[in-house]
């Protein structure tokens, strides 16, 4: 399964960055799963030795982010060891206060939420196979929104029908998000706990749809969180994750503007050298089985003020996939 | 009108059709949703719909009905002015459309959208509220700050998810509690002053006369005469019936209104012929914009069509009604849990009949608006969401305000070099085709922006 996705993932990375070659398919986004046209004879010995790298669990050329699984994979649930920065939960509990402020800390957020969810929407509806007309169609579902903050993502997914878990490390989050959520009847069913991915997998949870974005980058370790989000996710149920690309665009606009510039963001948000490239998420994903099956960038234009989809993901990106069956888990090992 | 327009749309797409919408208003208009009789006289209080709203109404399904009832198609228009040096007549050839606009009894509008609502709702009596508002509390700034201590002081469910909505008390003593509300209470909204939005505006120190005039023949062409005091405009409204708008001075509508039948209408006449001043001939000025254009290229169609006299009228047949003009602007369109529309929002100079399109423009995107934030599983009381429809309205709806402000300063001054260069312009627009076909399809609500060629 790995050895067929990498090439049409390299593929598809080196067409979304090169801006000539447009030709993207589907609406926005980039399906990862259909190759389409055979690859250049050029680029062969260079994703051989990606795809090698990875299958023999030695680090690629991206270096850090994801840190190398030793040994044989982690059971699901074994671990005891939070894939949580300490550090980290401490800088988000300290602007808690904010979340539904949306000229606050969490604007670009805010700004950002119709964008996101407007994929999601896409996504699943396919997905699940639901009537994207329908007001509710998520009716049913149940949904996991992984490090849901002040509920800004967990409030739409209910209002869309899904029956919503939301869980945040921070306290104060949850907090947050439960007496926001209370006053609309609409989102008062949402089920928010303080908790782990980690600790939810302990419990044998699973769900329809997990959901977690822009948190694995503020994780201490990605490839334990994906294993995480791959345990509460049933068999063919959907994985969906969002966050910022390892990128000097990236750098330029998400970091130095976002933080320094603008001051959308408190500076120290985001630590660049933790960002993950798309290539390097779908790796993670791949090992722990779950198959991206679509990659869209979220671009912002400054006069409109709004974000829309589009297929350059070399910012701000979010994607989707499938989690495998055990049997191709297995096979990916 | 444009109230009703928003629910209508809201009824007719699938992502919001779900949505409980209340209509407050005391109109008994509102109970009566049969067609209306084609035979009856015209009301005088008409609009000028152009193709843009007539594709919204059939968006929304209520086109069908309008086209039951009486309305008037026309496809030639001729604006001229007093000083007989210039005319332009337009015609729906010039953009390639069978007509320019169609006029329509508000009261015709207004019953179409109702029994579009009634076909998409069988208990339409229990969404409308034949009362009036008398209170409106926006709900606290505050749901950004929710504290423990709100959930743990003992709020009942049902109170705290009230202290989110808009309340709304009515002048049967009812109570209402809302998501948003939605202000289509024209350019004295009670709901734009509770919510405390400012205006920006002037009074033209000008009243405008509506009222129904008959032909012998039936008029199938909108003219627009400038005079003076103001422009007076003729509209096909079907049948031998032409409705008038005449805009002038405040002492002089109260003349016009409390003179003779017969006296009025002699004066109508005169304001569309001889009075204040010649018929535009063809002059030499003419002759050097032929030649200059024909050079250019293309001229339109109508280029080469005549002057021509609008049909006499032989009497009116409904009360006259005056009342003042004015420019009125909301500083804000929208704030939380609400949104202004139409006239509440923004309140023209009805001399090109685009009031109410700008209305319906808003009924629109204020819809589209709040099925985009539905699909998104948004709060569509929610303001950042609802500044996307002050957004894309407000830029449109001020141009519009200015061009038609600048068309009534232009012509409210009678000093002699002013009228050249006014004659000018109209030669300019009767030649030049591109600059026709673009001044036609901003009439028509084609495009966004008057003069981007």
């Amino acid at each position: 399964m790995l050895r067929r996705l990498t090439p049409s993932l390299r593929r598809s990375l080196l067409t979304s960055s090169s801006p000539s070659a447009a030709a993207v398919p589907g609406r926005w986004g980039v399906p990862l799963t259909e190759p389409g046209a055979s690859l250049p004879h050029t680029l062969l010995p260079q994703w051989r030795l990606c795809s090698s790298a990875a299958s023999h669990s030695s680090p690629p050329t991206p270096p850090r982010p994801p840190s190398p699984p030793q040994g044989p994979k982690r059971p699901a649930g074994g671990s005891t060891v939070s894939s949580l920065n300490p550090a980290e939960v401490a800088k988000f509990a300290a602007i808690a206060e904010t979340w539904w402020d949306s000229e606050g800390p969490f604007k670009p957020l805010h700004l950002m939420n119709p964008t996101r969810l407007s994929f999601i929407r896409s996504t699943l509806c396919r997905h699940f196979r639901r009537d994207p007309n329908s007001s509710k169609p998520l009716e049913g579902l149940k949904v996991i929104d992984v490090g849901c903050g002040g509920g800004i993502l967990s409030e739409p997914l209910a209002r869309m029908g899904a029956t919503v878990t939301g869980i945040d490390a921070v306290d104060k989050n949850i907090k947050i998000a439960h007496v926001h959520a209370a006053s609309d009847p609409s989102t008062a069913s949402i089920e928010y706990i303080c908790t782990t991915a980690e600790d939810l997998v302990k419990e044998h949870k699973q769900f329809d749809a997990v959901i977690s974005l822009e948190v694995i980058e503020h994780v201490a370790n990605p490839l334990g969180f994906c294993e995480s989000l791959s345990a509460l996710t049933v068999p063919n149920g959907a994985t969906v994750i969002s966050t910022i690309n390892r990128s000097m665009r990236a750098y330029a606009t998400a970091i130095v503007a976002a933080e320094y510039i603008l001051n959308w963001l408190p500076k120290g948000t985001h630590n660049w050298s933790k960002l993950l490239t798309p290539e390097e998420l779908v790796l993670i994903l791949e090992r722990a089985s779950i198959s991206v099956q679509e990659m869209a960038g979220f671009v912002y234009n400054p006069l409109r003020g709004e974000w829309s989809l589009s297929d350059d993901i070399s910012v701000n990106y979010i994607a989707y996939g499938i989690k495998k069956v055990e049997k191709a888990s297995v096979e990916s090992n | 009108m444009v109230g009703l327009a928003v629910a209508c749309a809201l009824s007719n797409m699938p992502l919001t059709k779900h949505l409980r919408v209340g209509i407050i208003d005391s109109n008994p208009a509102l109970k009566s949703r049969n067609y209306l009789k084609k035979d009856g006289i015209p009301d005088s209080r008409v609009s000028t719909i152009t193709p843009a709203t007539m594709s919204f109404f059939r968006d929304i399904g209520a086109w069908e009905h309008v086209q039951q009832q009486r309305h008037a198609f026309f496809g030639k228009m001729q604006v001229w002015d007093y000083t007989g040096l210039g005319y332009t007549r337009y015609s729906a050839r010039d953009v390639a459309k069978e007509y320019l606009g169609c006029v329509v009894e508000n009261k015709v509008l207004c019953n179409s959208l109702l029994l579009r609502l009634q076909e998409e709702n069988r208990d339409i009596e229990k969404m409308i509220y034949p009362t009036r508002l008398v209170s409106l509390a926006l709900p606290s700034k505050s749901r950004q700050v929710p504290t423990s201590e709100a959930t743990s002081s003992g709020y009942t469910s049902g109170e705290l998810h009230r202290s989110n909505l808009v309340k709304l008390e009515l002048s049967d003593g009812q109570t209402l509690y809302s998501k948003l509300v939605v202000g289509a209470d024209g350019s004295k909204s009670n709901v734009r002053q509770a919510a405390g939005i400012k205006t920006t505006g002037w009074n033209y120190s000008q009243s405008a006369i509506i009222c129904t005039v008959e032909h012998i023949t039936e008029n199938d062409c909108a003219w627009q005469r400038f005079l003076p005091s103001g422009p007076i405009a003729l509209l096909p409204i079907g049948d031998n019936f032409s409705n008038i708008v005449w805009t002038m001075s405040p002492e002089e509508s109260l003349r016009h209104k409390s003179m003779s039948p017969e006296d009025f209408v002699k004066s109508v006449n005169n304001a569309l012929d001889f009075g204040y001043g010649p018929h535009p001939r063809s002059s030499s000025l003419d002759f050097y914009m032929e030649k200059l254009f024909s050079d250019v290229g293309s001229t339109a169609a109508s280029t080469k069509e005549c002057f021509e006299v609008p049909p006499k009228a032989i009497g009116v047949v409904s009360e006259r009604m005056a009342f003042p003009l004015s420019l009125k602007h909301s500083h804000d369109y929208v704030s939380k849990r609400l949104a202004l529309v139409g006239d509440a929002a923004h309140t023209v100079h009805p001399l090109a009949g685009q009031g109410v399109n700008l209305g319906f423009g808003d009924a629109a995107t204020l819809a589209k608006v709040i099925v985009d934030g539905v699909s998104v599983g948004a709060d569509f009381g929610d303001i950042s969401l609802l500044k996307r429809y002050e957004n894309d309205r407000k830029a449109a709806n001020i141009a519009m305000a200015a061009v038609l402000d600048g068309f009534q300063k232009i012509y409210s001054v009678d000093f002699g070099p002013l009228n050249v260069l006014r004659a000018a312009a109209f030669h300019g627009a009767q030649y030049i085709s591109p600059l026709k076909k673009n001044i036609i399809s901003y009439a028509m609500g084609d495009t966004k922006w008057p003069l981007l060629l």
